[in-house]
Order: C-alpha cells, then structure tokens, then sequence
C-alpha cells in the first residue's frame, strides 16, 4: 500500500509540467522543490540529531553566492559551480559544528543565528566581492552538456533530480549505523555516550552533511532566480525552513517534502483568495492553529490515524 | 576621550532599554523554557501603544508610556493562557514554532492596522540639549534612562521581596518541587508572561519616540533582547541589567570606532564569544534567577 502510494506520488511529480496549466503553477512547483531540498537539510539536524540551527539561512546563502561568484566572476560553468558551492556550505558547515559541539539546545541555537547575522553583514559590507545591497545580477543559467536548462520546464526536472538526491542521500543516512547514532544522541546523549556513540564525530558530521544540502539548494536558488542579493541570508528563510520541518513532522523523512510543498503553496493560495495585507497575518495565524491541533507535526499525526498500535 | 565619553552616554542609553529587553526575555525563557520570537513584536506593540494613547486619547506621555506597559501584560497573559497553557508538555520546538506564528501574525497585524510608513511619537520634552562637561545629553534620552532605571529597580524588587517573585524563584529553580509545594505553576508562567512582555512593551514606548515607530523594528529587538540573554546567563537578572548596558555601549564604540555598517555585528560576535568561552554567561553565580 505504502508503495503503491510513493509510485503514484513519483508519477504525479515527474509528469507534473505536463498538466499544470500555467508558467506560474510551474514557479511555484520549483520553489518547493528547492524548499523541499533546504527542509530535507534542516530535517537531518533538527528531526534525528535533535539540535535546531536558525542558522540554516546562512548555508543556503554561502552556496547561493558560491555559485553566482564563481559562474560571474571566474566564468566556471555551472556544475563544476555546484560541487563548490555545496563543498563550501559543507565546510562552513563543518566549522559551526565543530565550533559549537559543547552548546546544547538553547545555546546551539543562538550560536547558529549569531553565525547567520554575522555573514549576512558581511555580504551586505564588504562590497568589492558582493556588491552590496545591489546584488549579483545576470547568474547564468546552467547547461547540461549542448543544452541549455534555462526553460521552467527542464529547470523542474533538475530541481526535481535534486530533491531526489537529497530524499536518498537522507534515507540512506538515517537508515545506517550513523542514523541510529544520531537518534541516539537526540534521545539520550549521556546514554549514547557510555555506549560507545561518539558524539562529537556525529555531531559534526550531520552539520556537514545538512550544511552541504543546504548548499545544494541555495545555488539551485542562484540560477533559477539568476539574481543574488543579501536577501538570501534574511532571516525570514530559515523560519520558513522550520516551519516546513516542524509542521510536516520533524524526524520523518516525508514530513519536510509534505511541508516544503504546503507552505510553499499556501502564500500563494493566501493570495488569491486575501488581499496581500491579509495574506501573512493569515499565515501565521494558520501556523499557530496547525502547531496547537497537530503538535507533532502533519505527518506523524496521519500516521497515528492511520496505525492501530500506538506509536512510541 | 571627549567622544569616548559621549559614546559611553549614548551606549547607556540605549543598553537601559536593551537591558528591559533582556530581562523581560531571561525570565520567560529561564523560567519557561520558551524561546519566545514574539519577544519584539510586544516591543513593537509598546511603541504603537504609546503612538496611539498619544494621538486617539490624548494622554500625557508619561500616561502613554503606562498605557504601553498595560497593554503589553494583557497580550502577554493573554498569549500564555490561550497558545502556550495548552502546549507546556510539547518540546522547546513546538512552543518555539507557535511563537514565530505570533511573530509573523502580529507583525502583518501591526502593517494592516498602522501601514508601512514609520511613525514619528511625538514626546514633550525640548529638544536642546543637555550639556553636562564633556558630553551632551537629549532630556529625552535622559528620560528614558531614568525610566528604564526605575524599571529594573521595580523588577529586581517583585523578584526579590514579593511572594509571587518568591514563586518565580522557586519555579525556575525546580518546577515539580515548586508545584509539590503549592506553588500554582499555571499562574506563575501567566504572570511571567504577562511581566516580561510588559517590559518589553515599555522599552517600546521609551525608544519609539527617540527613533521611529514601524511595523518590523521588533525583528532587531528580539535579537538584541537573545544577544543580552546570553551575555547575562539564562534566568540571571543582574547578569541581564549588566549584560544590556554592556551591549549598548559595545554597540556605540563599535559604530563610533570601527564602522556603522558592522553596528549590529558587535552583538552577534559577542554572542558567539561568550558562548564558546563563558557558556553559561558573563556573571555565572550559584543561584541563577534573582
């Protein structure tokens, strides 16, 4: 049952281009593939390891303008740009992680928020590599051997490759020796610990993969928009990242893609159906009904519903 | 030393505020375990606050600045009983998600009742300087320190000497003991709520009118008001007041001194510092809320 219904959701989102029935349908369906990357992202470190980062913005901005300066700049072309962008997001990644592996909680979280403050000042200031406020306008869009991925429609497939990637890459992690380390870790650290976890290493290691996700999606973000601007550090990013994470259900690997897709949609819906100073109000009026009904996320309450044993 | 010391004046100022921020936010985090985003929205409701009593009732500014206070203990009771009550048992993310919907609702209600252009809160006070010596001070400015002063003083006194401060004590230190004892922890985290959004509220109303009044200068406070949290230490009040006042003369020195574009980097490196080196804040003592 359960995979008749991921065939079915594959073949609804790989023929997805075919009949949605406008340009603007197909933006917002990139848009929550990229979200859906960032929240797979911040789903490893927040939903197995435990810890928040508000901090997710920052790598998703590194890798944002990794790609846009080397493409710009150096004139790499875009997939050499890529693997940069993502080994740079991971390395930064790498940084906090090892920068921060005493802080818990609380402490953790204000670390990565302090970090993500810090590099977007920078990307504002320093201004001979950034330009500034004014952006990085003209980022080329990618090419894949003679062809050019400029078209909405075979940009969804990359993005859709990639959020593929990224679903599996996470499956197979959480799946491991090292996924059961750090649901380890987010249940009982001093357990973990006197059993042989090495929590540091494991820390660590999912700041750098989760930071390296990250990556993916900010420079999947640089060519689609081909404009970078200090806005990709806003902090407004990562909150959307928390709540895709959070609200579809932190620690299951189809919550954060449930999540990307709903609260990429429901700005949109807001829209149409509000005026656009209704639309955010409603927007977080609807967050705060969803997290006081459905505390534990979307899809673990479907879960729930729909299994007779109670779940631990 | 001349500039050295009118940036000194100035870091005052705004860090007697920042302190107000802070303590409002080490005690509902300390005590409540919520990282609470809404924390500058009632900053920002403070200062529409005051804007309004001003110009719909017509009350003195000093009247407006309790109306600010007034309104935001009610929002923040308000806010505890009805979003968080229901939530105590969920994790610190859960909570932590409700409050970035406030966040964002009360931000977007804010736009739709005042609009987007920055409002300026007109005060009493003359505009001519102070000169004292070396430095100059607006009598404007030197209101909402004393103000500001006289805050903290009363809140280092509710803490200490009242039995609901006794309780807050006890519930920060250890909730189910507290609870065994009698101590009602549904009315406590009521009134913690309701007190440091309050405070909040009157930083607001003391620095709209040294500044402007819009929709979104609550997202700065609240970082300002985590930054002070941490220098302080979680709970910790002195460790607060001394970490607010120590923010905003860093501030100042690090716009007067290095450049104005990196002004809001100071507070973010502090906070980085601090936490690798004195993880549990600046002023670390034993007991930890008082």
């Amino acid at each position: 049952m359960r995979r008749v219904g991921g065939g079915f959701l594959a073949l609804i989102a790989l023929t997805l281009p075919l009949w949605l029935p406008s340009a603007y349908h197909l933006h917002v369906a990139i848009m929550a593939g990229i979200f859906g990357v960032l929240a797979l992202s911040l789903n490893l470190l927040l939903g197995y390891t435990g810890q928040l980062s508000l901090g997710h913005a920052a790598f998703f901005g590194i890798g944002a303008y990794t790609s846009a300066l080397l493409t710009l700049t150096l004139e790499w072309s875009f997939w050499p740009a890529l693997a940069a962008a993502i080994a740079l997001a991971g390395a930064a990644g790498w940084f906090i992680g090892r920068l921060s592996l005493k802080l818990r909680g609380a402490y953790f979280v204000l670390v990565t928020i302090s970090f993500a403050g810090v590099i977007s000042l920078v990307s504002v200031n320093w201004i001979e590599l950034t330009n500034g406020p004014l952006g990085l306008p003209g980022v080329p869009a990618p090419e894949l051997g003679p062809w050019s991925l400029r078209t909405k429609t075979t940009y969804y497939y990359l993005v859709l490759a990639a959020v593929a990637l990224s679903y599996a890459v996470s499956r197979r992690l959480v799946g491991s020796r090292i996924g059961r380390a750090f649901v380890a870790l987010r249940e009982n650290e001093a357990l973990a610990e006197s059993i042989g976890v090495d929590v540091t290493h494991y820390l660590v290691l999912a700041a750098v993969v989760s930071a390296a996700m990250a990556g993916l999606g900010g420079s999947l973000y640089a060519h689609y928009t081909r404009f970078v601007s200090p806005e990709v550090f806003l902090f407004s990013y990562t909150v959307t990242m928390v709540i895709m994470v959070v609200a579809g259900g932190k620690g299951t690997l189809a919550g954060p893609l449930v999540g990307a897709v709903l609260f990429t949609a429901l700005p949109e819906v807001l829209r149409a159906a509000t005026s656009w100073q209704w639309q955010m109000l409603a927007y977080g009026v609807l967050l705060v009904l969803l997290v006081v009904f459905m505390p534990r996320g979307i899809v673990p309450h479907i879960n729930a519903a729909f299994s007779r044993t109670p779940r631990p | 030393m001349e500039q050295l010391l009118q940036h000194l004046v100035n870091g005052l100022v705004l860090g007697g505020t920042y302190a107000l921020l802070g303590i409002g936010l080490t005690l509902i985090f300390g005590l409540m375990n919520v990282v609470n985003f809404a924390h500058g929205e009632f900053y920002t409701l403070g200062a529409y606050a005051a804007f309004a009593a001003l110009g719909w009732a017509g009350v003195d500014f000093f009247t407006a600045v309790l109306a600010a206070i007034a309104a935001g203990a009610a929002l923040g009771w308000l806010c505890e009983v009805t979003l968080l009550r229901p939530l105590r048992s969920e994790s610190i993310d859960t909570t932590m998600l409700v409050m970035i919907g406030v966040w964002i609702a009360m931000q977007n209600g804010e736009l739709l009742v005042w609009g987007g252009v920055a409002k300026s809160i007109p005060h009493p006070f003359p505009t001519a300087p102070l000169v004292l010596g070396p430095v100059a001070i607006a009598p404007l400015r030197l209101f909402v320190l004393l103000i500001a002063a006289g805050l903290i003083a009363a809140s280092w006194l509710l803490i200490q000497k009242t039995k609901l401060g006794r309780a807050m004590r006890a519930t920060f230190q250890d909730r189910d003991t507290a609870a065994l004892m009698g101590v009602g922890i549904g009315r406590i985290h009521a009134a913690t709520f309701a007190f440091g959004s309050a405070l909040a509220a009157a930083a607001g109303a003391l620095l709209g009118p040294v500044f402007l009044a819009y929709p979104s200068m609550g997202d700065l406070a609240s970082l300002k008001a985590f930054s002070v949290v941490i220098l302080g230490g979680l709970g910790n009040l002195p460790g607060a007041t001394l970490g607010g006042l120590l923010l905003g003369v860093a501030e100042e020195l690090g716009a007067g001194y290095i450049s104005s574009g990196y002004r809001d980097a100071v507070g973010f490196v502090i906070i980085i510092l601090v936490l690798l080196f004195r993880p549990a804040g600046l002023f670390a003592r034993q007991e930890r809320i008082a």
